[in-house]
């Protein structure tokens, strides 16, 4: 059976993918320390908005674009972090594409430029594509791990740039831009600016108008980033995991995402199944031995810790409740694990780890477990 | 001092991915429906399991009766945009539609702030048309929430004639009015969220004109141990007298470390959210939903515990 450090293997791009909330961010960390301590490589993890405490963790001070290396790893390779920078990269993305300072600086300055990439949802996605590509080409590590933003339609960021490029080839923004750079508005276009003229207003659109003229003078660039962007994705170099956990949701969307991504021929090299309750909870002589625990006699208990006979049936009593209901929980996981729908996907079971990892020693054990999982391919 | 839960007209509910924004948002409409309100629960989440928790099929612009108080639908912008023009512009749809399809999407893509007023234009209109007694939005997550309550605000900066511009001038009166909309934020006990949540009130404090209504602790796993006896639980974990020895109890050991890690990370994130926010916003605290497996179960729950803090 292979392991998840073999299934990664000589990748030079992992990309994590998966909901909100089930640790995703840890991992890709997590793996990150592991590679850079049971290889040489050189790592580094892309992260858009790590918790305090695992940024701390990373020695990551501020926000910003430039890697920081991890120090003390412990290994042969090396490790480094970097945030993503939305409003950075846009702005840095603008003065790289313009054909001129002139026109960088106009588009900068524009206001809905700000607004766009201040409140463009979607900007977050494919800027963190557009950076991936930037680091690929700079050729500084072996490895780069990404972890995706987590948003639901979580393929957006997958979908963002052919979106962009065509977006930058639509009719809709010729025909926005025609009446700008003298041309006639045409026939097919006439209920469309009228209506936008009658919902936004002239001068709003005249604005857009103005700030999409700016942005078409990048059309080339973008474009072909875009392209260069999806190939590198398709490559086999690049590795999706996919994460989550074993609640039902989290479940749902994961599979989602091993669909989607297998669907698109893009290399889904394992799910990995986060936090996942020990197996002892659910384990069926488990069940018999707490039906005893919950008739037997306490006397040899109250010898062996000096407790009274109330205090110590009131403990069991409570260590009774409290297995029941993790017990429900755990056999809940264990169906869960059946039913899974991994399409020939290889499934790494990650258990709960000790309390909140949050110091590199916790994402250093974390890092490999992951790292030596077994993956289990369903048949 | 916040008005209460059960005055609002409008409530968004939000919350970072994985908390139980959905379920909140459902358990809250149920209980408010099984109160005697009529409640217009939306979600503007195109792929939002609203539709599992009440056991319908997938959920579309059209509300779907549920029973008699509570109606059910997904956001659809084009179809909002549709309706805002046969309301507005009296535009004979017919033949028009393609145009106005292949318009909005342009304008979606380009013009910030549009799929977001079309949006919250939707509620805001299903509120001052009185619909509903209260609308309920199932909103986006933390991240995006304000752009959503703050595009009135950003399209009036942009926008200076036409018809959005006067448009925007009612919704903010509906949005800003403390007494008629709320914003709650659905958290868990654990770092990200809890951070996620002050970062969250600020903005809605600083950027939106729209008013925090309450925190809800979701997933919140009550003590059975009481302080006093977790020494003893600790003391028979590392000695094992009999009959504890057994070794098929080890699942009973691990389920109280497991108990024990949770509880200890849930008290901390819990004071830190409390000193974090004013003491005047309600804290509602629902219990974690052991048992219930469906999502159908589980928004009865949350409907059972949340009916005595809008009653």
């Amino acid at each position: 059976m292979n392991t998840l450090g073999d299934v990664i293997g000589t990748s030079k791009v992992v990309i994590t993918c998966g909901p909100g909330g089930i640790g995703k961010t840890t991992c890709a960390a997590a793996l990150g320390v592991a590679v850079a301590r049971s290889t040489e490589r050189r790592v580094l993890v892309v992260t858009v908005d790590p918790a305090r405490r695992l940024a701390d963790a990373l020695g990551l001070g501020g926000i910003g674009n430039d890697a920081t290396v991890v120090h003390d790893v412990g290994g042969a390779g090396e490790l480094s972090v970097a945030m993503l920078d939305t409003k950075a990269s846009w702005d840095a993305l603008i003065r790289r594409h313009a054909p001129d300072a002139t026109t960088a600086q106009r588009i900068l300055d524009n206001a809905l430029y700000q607004n766009i990439t201040g409140r463009f949802i979607q900007s977050h996605d494919y800027i963190a594509m557009e950076r991936l590509h930037e680091l690929v080409e700079q050729d500084l590590y072996d490895l780069i791990i990404v972890d995706t933003p987590p948003t639901r339609n979580a393929l957006d960021f997958l979908d963002a740039p052919s979106r962009m490029a065509d977006f930058f080839s639509s009719r809709l923004l010729r025909w926005l831009i025609a009446p700008a750079r003298g041309g006639v508005v045409g026939f097919a276009a006439r209920p469309f600016s009228q209506i936008a003229d009658k919902i936004l207003g002239g001068q709003f659109v005249g604005d857009i108008t103005e700030f999409f003229l700016l942005l078409n003078t990048m059309y080339d660039g973008f474009v072909q980033r875009a392209r260069e962007v999806e190939m590198l994705l398709a490559h086999d170099d690049t590795s999706f995991l996919v994460i989550s956990t074993l609640e039902s949701v989290p479940v749902t969307e994961a599979e989602f995402f091993v669909r989607e991504l297998s669907e698109r021929r893009l290399n889904v090299r394992g799910w990995i199944l986060n936090r996942v309750l020990p197996p002892s909870i659910a384990s069926d002589d488990l069940a018999i031995a707490m039906d005893s625990l919950s008739h037997a006699e306490l006397a040899a208990a109250v010898d062996a810790t000096g407790a009274d006979d109330a205090s110590l049936r009131r403990v069991r009593d409570a260590l009774l409740s409290n297995t029941r209901r993790w017990r429900d929980v755990a056999l809940a996981e264990r169906q869960q694990t059946q039913q899974l729908n991994s399409r020939d996907v290889p499934v790494f079971t990650i258990p709960t780890l000790d309390g909140e990892i949050s110091e590199l020693a916790g994402l250093t054990l974390l890092g490999d477990v992951l790292y030596g999982a077994e993956g289990v391919v369903k048949s | 001092m916040t008005p209460p839960l059960r005055q609002r007209r409008l409530l968004f509910v939000t919350g970072k991915g994985g908390v139980g924004k959905t379920t909140i948002a459902a358990g809250l409409a149920r209980a408010m429906a099984n109160a005697g309100r009529r409640v217009l629960l939306c979600s503007v989440d195109d792929r939002s399991d609203l539709a599992d928790a009440f056991s319908l099929p997938p959920l579309r612009f059209e509300p779907v009766r549920v029973d008699e108080y509570l109606s059910v639908m997904a956001m659809d912008t084009e179809a909002s945009l549709r309706e805002y023009l046969k309301i507005y512009l009296r535009l004979p749809i017919v033949g028009r539609i393609g145009p106005v399809a292949a318009a909005f999407d342009f304008v979606a893509t380009a013009a910030p702030g549009v799929r977001e007023i079309l949006t919250i234009g939707k509620v805001c209109y299903e509120v001052r048309e009185e619909h509903y007694d209260t609308v309920i939005v199932d909103a986006p997550a933390t991240g995006h929430v304000t752009g959503y309550l703050a595009a009135p605000q950003a399209l009036q900066s942009l926008v200076r004639v036409g018809l959005i511009r006067s448009q925007t001038d009612w919704m903010l009166q509906i949005l800003s009015d403390e007494s008629l909309t709320g914003v709650i934020a659905v958290t868990t006990a654990e770092e990200m969220p809890v951070s996620e949540t002050l970062q969250l009130l600020t903005a809605i404090r600083q950027d939106t004109t729209t008013h925090a209504a309450a925190v809800v602790v979701n997933r919140v796993v009550s003590d059975i141990l009481v302080p006093r006896d977790e020494a003893l639980a600790q003391q028979l974990a590392s000695q094992r007298p009999s009959p504890f020895d057994d070794p098929h109890l080890d699942g009973l050991f691990a389920a109280e470390r497991f108990a024990a890690q949770r509880r200890e990370v849930s008290r901390e994130h819990l004071s830190v959210l409390r000193e974090g926010i004013p003491s005047t916003l309600p804290v509602i605290i629902q219990p974690y939903c052991f048992g219930a497996t469906t999502s159908a179960a589980i928004v009865a729950d949350v409907a059972a515990s949340l009916a005595e803090e809008i009653s």
